[in-house]
């Protein structure tokens, strides 16, 4: 698939500060590429490079075979951008300000007023177009903020922190909208919520003090986890001493962690270089005959590589 | 040319948006009115011309210009839509021209609210209307030149005071420039020419020709290099401010 977004060595220096240091990545067409990354670690600095709002100090940014520049309009065009917060005028309509954007990008007249309203009609705006944006609640002015973004029809999305500070109903919603319009764009959305990566990821970069430490699809990224292969199981209190020395008797049982709740404790059984123990422990609490209340075996946490990667653990 | 009306366009209307736009009308009507009947002895010159409106708009327009332009640019760095604006498929040049004129309009607008004293004097007496017209030129293209000043060092600042105190201070300088006070300090030690390039950078010096009905190239090239300049001033500061967010 053609590649539409492509960062080729991106650098950012800010007098000594290396804010992003030597960043590459490509999205395709049809993808969304989760950008991950602790507060601070250049994640929208990288993403103001891609937008051509900021220089960078080494490498280019490339969007449809076009060099992303601070004065290359004709790049610009072909991105969507939602900036982080999702600022707007506050003193303009919702249908003004969405018809200025249509406007700065060429669209005119007729033309313009249909591709504010079916823009709005993505989003669900059609009860607040004549309000000021600034009496909108917070979600409502992410949604004109992914308007604007989307009303040109571009090919590249970048959308810093799409669903930052919204109710989980509406970063439900957002995620829909993204997942509706990757079909035939590239899109990156930058968060540090680890939830949106499985929500709606295609393929998710961590980054951290501004260069890439993992790449990979989700489950690629999960299976980097301690708890890779680990098993869940809820035992009822009293058996929990016996079955976790037990179960820490099995050769490839690396640790047992325990957790409280109520008449049960949670055992998570942790193995040794993420082999496969489930059937080990399925036997063990098979034969010793415990009351297994529930038995999971699991995929490897995001958070956990997430610190992994980013606390250099 | 499309995209510069565009933000024009969006400009002007940010003006009326909120009540402060005609609160500034009445104010810069209520002073010009305070200024050319009481300060200018309107009446009791008992001449049918525009002088005692003229004279003392250099002053009035030190104020109130900076005033039109302070939020041109820091308001947009405030908020963050700065980022949305440079982001948009607009040529900086564009942002920067779209912004300034939209203050040049709204500076226009208030002028024309000036009309009826026009209409006055020709009521009274018959005035010289060429050199009246003249003046209303040299008024605008100072307003004008003040409100390239004003944009340029809005866009230094996060803060519209600032901005404004910024302003006022510049605008100061070149109106000051042309007072005799200033011209003593450098006519006892510096070349007449000197002093004279001093006393030529004011605004006063030009403004003046201009309402007596002379109008000359060099009065108005020097409005417009003063534009020129400071729109080029202002296209620098955001380009360098871009970069610190």
């Amino acid at each position: 698939m053609e590649v539409l977004l492509e960062a080729q060595d991106l650098r950012k220096h800010f007098g000594a500060l290396k804010a992003v240091d030597g960043i590459s990545l490509s999205v395709r067409k049809g993808e969304v590429l989760g950008f991950l990354g602790p507060n601070g670690a250049g994640k929208t600095t990288t993403m103001k490079m891609l937008t051509g709002f900021l220089a960078p100090t080494g490498g280019q940014a490339m969007v449809c075979g076009n060099t992303v520049s601070t004065g290359n309009v004709a790049a610009r065009k072909r991105i969507g951008y939602l900036p982080e917060g999702a600022p707007l005028y506050g003193d303009m309509t919702v249908r003004a300000f969405l018809t200025f954007v249509a406007n700065t990008h060429g669209i005119q007249g007729a033309e313009a007023r249909d591709v504010v309203d079916s823009a709005a009609g993505a989003v669900h705006l059609h009860g607040v177009m004549d309000q000021r944006t600034e009496t909108l609640s917070k979600g409502y002015k992410r949604r004109v903020g992914l308007a604007a973004a989307i009303l040109h029809a571009p090919d590249v999305l970048i959308l810093d922190e799409p669903t930052d500070g919204l109710d989980p109903n509406q970063k439900h919603e957002v995620r829909r909208l993204i997942e509706a319009m990757s079909v035939d764009r590239a899109i990156i959305i930058s968060t540090h919520i680890l939830e949106e990566v499985d929500a709606l990821c295609h393929r998710a970069v961590i980054i951290n003090k501004g260069k890439i430490v993992a790449d990979g699809t989700p489950s690629e990224l999960r299976a980097r986890s301690k708890y890779r292969n680990a098993v869940t199981m809820l035992v009822p209190a009293e058996e929990s001493e016996r079955a976790a020395s037990a179960l820490k008797s099995i050769r490839a049982v690396a640790k047992v962690e325990a957790a409280n709740e109520g008449d049960y404790i949670r055992l998570t059984v942790l193995s040794r270089g993420n082999a496969e123990i489930a059937d080990a422990v399925g036997d063990i609490a098979a034969v010793s005959n415990w009351k297994v209340a529930q038995f999971s075996v699991d995929a490897g946490r995001l958070d956990d590589v997430f610190r992994q990667v980013t606390e250099g653990q | 040319m499309t995209s510069t009306l565009t933000i024009f366009r969006r400009e002007f209307a940010s003006y009326f948006a909120t009540p402060v736009a005609y609160v500034f009308l009445v104010i810069f009507l209520v002073m010009q009115g305070l200024f050319t009947f009481y300060v200018g002895q309107f009446y009791s010159r008992e001449q049918a011309d525009l002088v005692a409106f003229f004279t003392y708009q250099p002053w009035l327009y030190l104020f109130l210009m900076p005033a039109v332009a302070m939020r041109l640019w820091a308001e947009e760095r405030k908020s963050g839509t700065l980022e949305l604006l440079l982001t948009l498929p607009v040529p900086l040049g564009s942002i920067v021209a779209g912004k300034y004129l939209a203050a040049v309009a709204f500076a226009a607008v208030a002028l024309f609210f000036t009309v009826p004293i026009w209409v006055t004097v020709n009521w009274l007496g018959s005035p010289d209307n060429g050199v009246i017209l003249t003046g209303y030129i040299g008024s605008l293209l100072m307003a004008a030149a003040y409100l390239a000043i004003g944009a340029a060092l809005s866009a230094t600042t996060k803060n519209q005071v600032v901005a404004f105190i910024l302003a006022v201070s510049v605008c100061f300088l070149f109106l000051v420039s042309g007072l005799p006070m200033v011209l003593d300090l450098f006519s006892g030690w510096a070349p007449d020419g000197i002093t004279l390039a001093v006393a030529n950078m004011s605004f006063l010096l030009h403004f003046n020709n201009l309402q007596k009905g002379m109008v000359s190239f060099a009065d108005i090239f020097y409005f417009v290099a003063v534009i020129a300049f400071w729109l080029w001033v202002n296209r620098v500061v955001v380009e360098s401010k871009r970069e610190a967010g």
